[in-house]
């Protein structure tokens, strides 16, 4: 145990990954082998990052359970791991989501064992960014983890797979195109990509010297906007947006869990750990674009969702709608950098991406679970299917109604917490984003609505199309998700004392 | 411990091109069996000599000299250092490669003949005379010898595409490619010449040593004139932009192992000698012309990923992406600078085995399906699921994708530019997404698209030896990937040399 | 004043009378059928020669002897040997070479010109020059147009006899000239002579440019070169290989001795002529070859294009300058004799003597194919033959001398060599047979030329790989021009 104590950040991460390779091993064809062993592979980090949450003291400053590993000696990068509150939380939520969606895959009897492989590389990948403390291998994990990402839509996505895997694809890679490039300068300015020197190094460069040919200023306003079109297309913030549906839509269940829960995150993640940190001068003064771009995802996010008659691309649209909110709180903190407003809507966009993290990842297991079963996804084709399914029902309510923002649930608490931190500083955008936050309503209602009630579709309740209830392992997959976002939601304090912690040391 | 292995190493391969040559032309398993063998014995020993360099004491090493023509100076003087050392590891790796995949199999029954199956007796002897002289320009530390085995190197391309490629271009290419690499190498040689005349004039000395010719001080002016036609003489070769053109179309001409070769080594030994001769003899004429060359890789980084993206032909998509990735390695030359040529050395090794995969499977696809046309192909992945792989890794380290090697070698190289001049690499870095859409358009259609009809039924999967082929290649992407101390400090070895030439920095 | 120097200055051309005697004698007794075996006699009898003389014949620090008509020095001793190599496998080509071969005359002919190029190697006085030039040529005039029935024959035999006549008449009104002048013959006298001043310029180079209308008749550079394919198209195949080779480079002896000795006074004018002919001389060559379609034509432009090459040598006028024309010469005569050989070789057997003729050569017969690709890679210029060392070796002597641009010249023109040369080799590796069905085809080899090609395809390789002792060699030689 010794052993995993002093490596216990690095054993979450590469776990997931050996794991993955040693199944390339297992014999042929033993679907079930596979799907065990996947599933009980990504509980392991999930407990040691328990072990982690628990060991972690929320108010000790800087990272912890850091670990440094020599491994680009040549241009100053090493494999330096550590964890703050705010990393440790998506740490956690991505060691959770996984499992579950492994568990929500066991339907899957394509190719089980690339399939289940290649989970187990995304998580990896996603685990790698929130650890990462050397800027390098922070962008090595945030490209790496696009690659199973990509095979698991182009593989086992739906119909227009093709055309929304080289979307995703083409459009992060072009974006993470600049933050390569505003790396690198980094990188020869300084000689060393590890963060913790990077950030102090960065901010005590004089105004008036000269780096490459350019002024601080110049660079600095480069790089800041490099890093932000990077995450902005990763978050997505609108207009960068476009490939989010069609991702979502195509991919299939359980990457649809994924790329909401965790993917998305690591966008609005690298605004945190790097654009404010490294940028607060430029992020404020560009905070107020950044604002509207918020809102605009907001309001835009919610009536696209409005007007999708694929279930599925419904919930996608409304990942673009929640984002915004994370976005929103993110530019007020950026605003008002060293206020309370701006640690309230910190605290608010943190715990967004957490609960976000959970609710989009059971809304679009659900429409998987129904899909599954009709194999279609059109709105028009459902209704009234309540009496026929009555506990895939509640669930489905239960998890809609976190989204949409129901008192007493997660959604509530971190929407509230945004607003509350982004209204005093930026009160046009934060109204107009309220306006948007109707429409939230609308779109989630609507949904229900037409899958839910309604006349009855008679196609569905009789005969070999009938309609079966969602089965024990669905529920399993279920139950964690449900009791998170209503334990947040009534007692958010054991989340948000680590994050508030967190966000007040680090700004 | 005086083993001459750079000398066996060298000789290995054209001992075995004798004795191969001796066998009846029957034999033809015998010949693959006495390549296999002799290509199994260069990979070790290239392994013990990478592994068995001390990286501490750095410099040449294995040195070995025995005079030759001591009237004119000229000595068969070997050694490696960290530049070398690598690329002679390559040499060996894609020469047990090239063996495997060229081993083939033969059935009528499934319209398959993979692998060399004509004349294989030949084919494998004039291969490894090309082999023994790569090899020997790797090894060499006499300028003399280097141009000795590089010429050596370079013609038995032509019979090798010419006899055994695709019949429809096989001719004009191997023609155009001769003649393309001819005229650069006896350019460099006049210069070469020019030297050694010179150095004799200033010291005294008559000789084409290459670690005395460092010393040989010539001046600012005859360095200035005579450093572009050595370096670009020996960068036709590796496949410079505006001398890029025989390259794809020999890529596409030439036979599945002679395209490995041609794209694994061959193209290194052009960027080597014009580093080891143009850059390391010339240092003044380099910074002097070095944004020439910088503005010439930059538009091949650039230009031929875009002509790759254009390609129908999968052989041409590779040919022109290489051009497009030897463009990094001549910009990370052109930067001078300690992460430049460090990215450069390892772009050289990372591309080397990159691109020997992708030829390989090109190859293996075409043997069962008889067409490389990308909108023909499809569903590959289905009949040869190792393949698929291997190509995806292969896909993966020609975007420059972390993890593997060829994000180990770009990423210095971009730093490098970053220090000389950002505009280069900012543009110099859209190459990387034009590669990123043509490598998923080509896995996509090819691997994962649709089966047409007309291949249905008759395609196999690969053989045994292929996945060990692939494997090998695969292996080395991965951990230089994973770990890039596997190579990197080894490199860094022989960059401060170069470093020192070129004055501090 | 006969010493043992004397005799070992002449020793191996006394040896060679000797062995042109015992032709005569020995050829009668013999039937007809086995006439052909006077070749074993010749060839056995020049290697045993090159042995003796190797053993007892090797010259000392320069002398001149017999009254000074000969010059006992490496210079000539090292032409001599290959010579006599030339000669030897010359004669065993000519064995299966029905026409020729099957008549003691042929073999009796190429001594006695073997006999005129060994003493053009050594002579040292312009009276033994003119005799050892004629020596040379006449027999040689006999042997190509030996084939008497053959019209083309008879035809390089006629026209070889007119252009050399001509030719040697003017070099002979030079020499006359010189005489005139100076009355002196001795070669070594005239440099003193030349150098003092004693004569007008313009007599001197004028006497220069007849002398080189003869020797560029021998070595045939452009624009003495118009014979050269005529001749080796009709001439018995071996005895154009001998023509391209030997001739060629008693030619070249005679020419470096005078122009570094006799003439070196006037460096800086003849190098400028002779820069210009070389590149003229390569350019035509070169070009012109690259239209041939039979391959003798296509060999004799080939040989006047390689005149041009060793001229660089000439031009540098060094001691390297020297040793790398020799060295060339050396390389040159076994490559050349080598593809001659092989052209002897396939028309004996096919009668045919086009390069598309060669299609499918390698399958037919894949050692003389492997041995064609030596032979052509060689005259290309490719390692590990000779033809790369040799021209690497010319060309630094050259850029020593700072003539870059004749370098260039040179290497552009090997770059069209490469072309025409690859061209043949495609039709030998890679095209076919009409009916590929090269196996009902195969080409045997005779044992004369199974042992000729062999020895001349090691030769080949030998002095491309392990050039030291061969370089030595002509270094050694060119240290007596200076």
């Amino acid at each position: 145990m010794n052993f995993i104590s002093t490596h216990l950040l690095s054993t979450i991460l590469f776990f997931p990954m050996l794991s993955a390779v040693v199944m390339m091993f297992l014999p042929k064809d033993e679907n079930k082998l596979f799907r065990w062993f996947a599933f009980v592979a990504s509980l392991v980090p999930f407990a040691l990052t328990l072990v982690a949450w628990f060991q972690f003291k929320s108010s000790q400053p800087g990272f912890q359970f850091q670990e440094t590993y020599v491994w680009y000696q040549a241009i100053g990068s090493s494999l330096h791991l550590g964890v703050d509150g705010l990393s440790l939380t998506m740490v956690l939520l991505t060691t959770l989501l996984t499992p579950l969606a492994i568990l929500a895959s066991f339907s899957v009897s394509d190719r089980v064992k690339p399939y289940m492989m290649l989970f187990l590389f995304l998580e990896t990948g996603m685990l790698g960014v929130f650890m990462a403390l050397d800027l390098l291998i922070f962008f090595v994990f945030w490209e790496i983890g696009l690659i199973p990402m990509y095979f698991l839509i182009n593989q086992w996505g739906s119909a227009n797979r093709d055309y929304a895997s080289l979307k995703f694809m083409i459009y992060t890679m072009g974006g993470s195109l600049g933050l390569l490039l505003a790396i690198q300068m980094i990188g020869v300015l300084f000689g060393t990509y590890d963060l913790v020197t990077v950030y102090q190094r960065w901010n005590s460069l004089e105004a008036g010297s000269m780096l490459l040919g350019m002024s601080v200023h110049t660079v600095k306003s480069i790089a800041f906007w490099a890093f932000a079109i990077a995450f902005a297309i990763k978050v997505p913030i609108w207009p960068f947006h476009t490939w989010l549906p069609d991702a979502h839509t195509e991919a299939p269940t359980a990457g649809s869990m994924l790329l909401a829960g965790v993917l998305l995150k690591l966008g609005a993640y690298g605004f945190l750990r790097l654009v404010l940190p490294l940028y607060p001068v430029e992020a404020k003064m560009f905070a107020g674009v950044l604002a509207l771009l918020a809102t605009a995802a907001i309001v835009f996010g919610a009536f696209g969702s409005f007007g999708q008659t694929d279930f599925k691309r419904l919930v996608a649209y409304s990942s673009v709608n929640h984002m915004g909110f994370v976005v929103l709180g993110i530019a007020a903190a950026a605003y008002s950098i060293g206020t309370q407003d701006a640690t309230i809507a910190l605290n608010g966009a943190i715990l967004q991406m957490f609960n976000h993290g959970l609710s989009a990842a059971g809304m679009f297991f659900l429409v998987g679970v129904i899909y599954e079963r009709t194999h279609t996804r059109n709105l028009e084709e459902f209704g009234g299917l309540f009496p026929i399914v009555p506990i895939y029902g509640g669930i489905l309510i239960f998890t809609s109604m976190a989204s949409l923002g129901l008192p007493g649930l997660n959604g509530f608490i971190s929407e509230f917490l945004v607003v509350r931190g982004a209204f005093p500083v930026l009160t046009v955008f934060t109204t107009i984003s309220m306006l948007g936050l109707l429409f939230t309503g609308a779109y989630i209602l609507k949904g229900i609505k037409k899958v839910l009630h309604g006349p009855m579709n008679e196609h569905w309740a009789h005969g070999e199309h009938k309609l079966t209830e969602i089965s024990a392992r669905e529920i399993i997959v279920m139950v964690p998700l449900m009791a998170l976002i209503l334990w947040i939601g009534i007692y958010p304090a054991w989340i948000l004392d680590v994050i508030n912690k967190a966000v007040v040391m680090l700004f | 411990m005086n083993f001459p292995v750079l000398s066996v190493i060298t000789f290995t391969p054209m001992v075995a091109a004798l004795i191969i040559l001796m066998l009846p032309a029957q034999r033809k398993n015998e010949a693959r069996g006495v390549a296999l063998a002799a290509a199994t014995f260069a990979l070790l020993l290239s392994f013990w000599v990478y592994f068995s360099y001390d990286q501490a004491t750095a410099g040449y090493q294995f040195i070995e000299k025995y005079s030759w023509l001591p009237a004119l100076g000229i000595s068969l003087h070997f050694g490696v250092d960290g530049i070398s050392a690598p690329l002679v590891l390559l040499t060996g790796v894609v020469m047990f490669t090239g063996v495997l995949i060229s081993w083939g199999e033969f059935d009528e029954s499934k319209h398959l003949s993979a692998g060399i199956q004509d004349r294989p007796r030949e084919f494998f002897a004039f291969l490894f005379l090309l082999a023994g002289g790569v090899f020997g320009v790797f090894v060499s530390l006499d300028l003399f010898m280097l141009f000795f085995f590089y010429e050596i190197a370079v013609f038995p391309m032509y019979l090798l595409i010419a006899i055994w490629g695709w019949i429809q271009t096989r001719e004009y290419a191997a023609m155009k490619l001769t003649l393309y690499l001819f005229i650069g190498s006896v350019v460099s040689l006049v210069g070469v010449l020019a030297m050694y005349w010179l150095q004799y004039k200033n010291t005294g000395i008559l000789s084409f040593d290459m670690i005395g010719m460092e010393k040989a001080g010539f001046s600012q002016a005859f360095q200035n004139i005579w450093f572009l036609p050595v370096f670009l003489g020996f960068a036709v070769l590796g496949g410079i932009w505006p001398f890029h053109n025989w390259s794809p179309d020999g890529h596409v001409a030439a036979p599945t192992a002679v395209s490995m070769f041609h794209a694994g080594v061959l193209m290194k030994l052009g960027a080597f000698a014009a580093l080891r001769v143009g850059i390391m003899l010339l240092p003044q004429g380099a910074h002097t012309w070095s944004w020439l060359i910088m503005l010439f890789a930059g538009v091949a980084v650039v230009y031929g990923a875009y002509i790759a993206f254009v390609q129908e032909d999968m052989k041409y998509m590779i040919g022109f992406s290489s051009v497009s990735h030897m463009g990094l390695v001549m910009l990370g030359m052109s930067t001078l600078n300690r992460n430049g040529i460090m990215g450069a050395g390892i772009q050289m090794f990372s591309h080397g085995v990159m691109t020997a995969l992708f030829f390989a499977i090109t190859g293996m696809i075409y043997d069962r399906s008889h067409t490389r046309q990308i909108p023909e192909l499809g569903g590959m992945s289905k009949v040869m699921p190792f393949a698929t792989i291997g190509f995806i890794i292969g896909g993966l380290v020609s975007m420059g994708m972390p993890l593997f090697s060829g994000f180990v070698a770009e990423f210095p190289i971009f730093m490098g530019v970053w220090q000389v001049q950002w505009l280069v690499a900012v543009i110099a870095s859209i190459s990387i997404v034009i590669t990123a859409a043509y490598i998923m358009r080509n896995i996509r259609q090819v691997f994962f698209g649709p089966m047409p009809e007309k291949l249905e039924g008759h395609m196999g999967d690969v053989t045994v030896l292929d996945k060990v082929a692939i494997t090998t290649l695969c292996l080395f992407m991965i951990v230089i990937g994973m770990f890039p101390s596997f190579m990197v400090p080894m490199i860094q070895t022989g960059v401060e040399n170069v470093l020192r030439l070129l004055g501090g920095s | 004043m006969f010493t043992s120097t004397t005799f070992a200055s002449i020793l191996p051309e006394i040896l060679i009378l000797v062995l042109g005697m015992l032709v005569l004698i020995v050829e009668p007794f013999w039937k007809e059928e086995k006439r052909r075996n006077v070749g074993w006699l010749t060839a056995g009898g020049l290697l045993a020669i090159m042995v003796i003389s190797f053993l007892f014949g090797q010259p000392g620090a320069p002398t001149s002897t017999l009254g000074g008509m000969i010059r006992f020095d490496w210079l000539g001793f090292f032409f001599k040997m290959l010579f006599m190599f030339a000669a030897a496998a010359t004669a065993l080509l000519l064995m299966d070479n029905e026409k020729v071969g099957h008549r003691g005359e042929a073999y009796l002919l190429l001594l006695a010109s073997l006999l005129g190029m060994n003493l053009m190697a050594v002579s040292a006085d312009l009276v033994m020059l003119y005799l050892a030039i004629e020596t040379t040529s006449i027999p040689l005039y006999i042997l190509s147009g030996f084939m008497l029935a053959d019209d083309k024959s008879t035809e390089a035999g006629f026209k070889y006899l007119l252009f050399g006549a001509l030719t040697s008449t003017i070099m002979l009104y030079g020499f006359s000239l010189v005489f005139g002048f100076t009355g002196t013959t001795n070669l070594y006298q005239l440099t003193d002579m030349f150098k003092a001043g004693s004569l007008p310029l313009v007599t001197t180079l004028g006497t220069m440019a007849l002398i080189l209308v003869g020797l560029g008749f021998k070595v045939s550079i452009v624009p003495f070169h118009f014979w050269a394919p005529d001749v080796y198209e009709g001439a018995p195949t071996p005895v154009a290989g001998f023509l391209s080779t030997a001739s060629k480079a008693a030619g070249f002896a005679v020419l470096v001795r005078l122009f570094f000795v006799t003439f070196s006074g006037f460096a800086v004018s003849w190098t400028i002529a002779l820069a210009v002919l070389a590149a003229v001389t390569m350019t035509v060559g070169n070009l012109l070859a690259i239209q041939q379609t039979n391959i003798k034509r296509l060999l004799a432009f080939s040989s006047i294009a390689h005149a041009g090459y060793a001229m660089i040598g000439v031009v540098a006028f060094s001691q390297l300058g020297a040793a790398s024309v020799i060295f060339y010469l050396a390389a040159y005569i076994a490559t050349n004799l080598l593809a001659f050989g092989i052209v002897m070789a396939f028309s004996r057997v096919t009668g045919l003597e086009d390069v598309k003729d060669y299609s499918g050569l390698s399958r037919r017969s894949p050692l003389l194919g492997l041995m064609m690709l030596a032979a052509f890679l060689s005259l290309t210029g490719m390692p590990p033959f000779g033809g790369f060392v040799a021209k690497v070796f010319v060309f630094a002597a050259g850029v020593q001398a700072g003539y870059v641009w004749l370098v260039i010249v040179g290497i552009l023109n090997s770059i069209i060599g490469v072309y025409y040369y690859l061209n043949v080799l495609k039709s030998v590796y890679l095209y076919r047979m009409p009916n590929q069905d090269e196996e009902n085809h195969p080409i045997p080899l005779t044992r004369p030329y199974a042992i000729a090609l062999v020895v001349l395809a090691v030769g080949v390789i030998l002095i491309g790989t392990v050039f030291a002792p061969w370089f030595s060699w002509s270094n050694a030689a060119a240290l007596n021009l200076f």
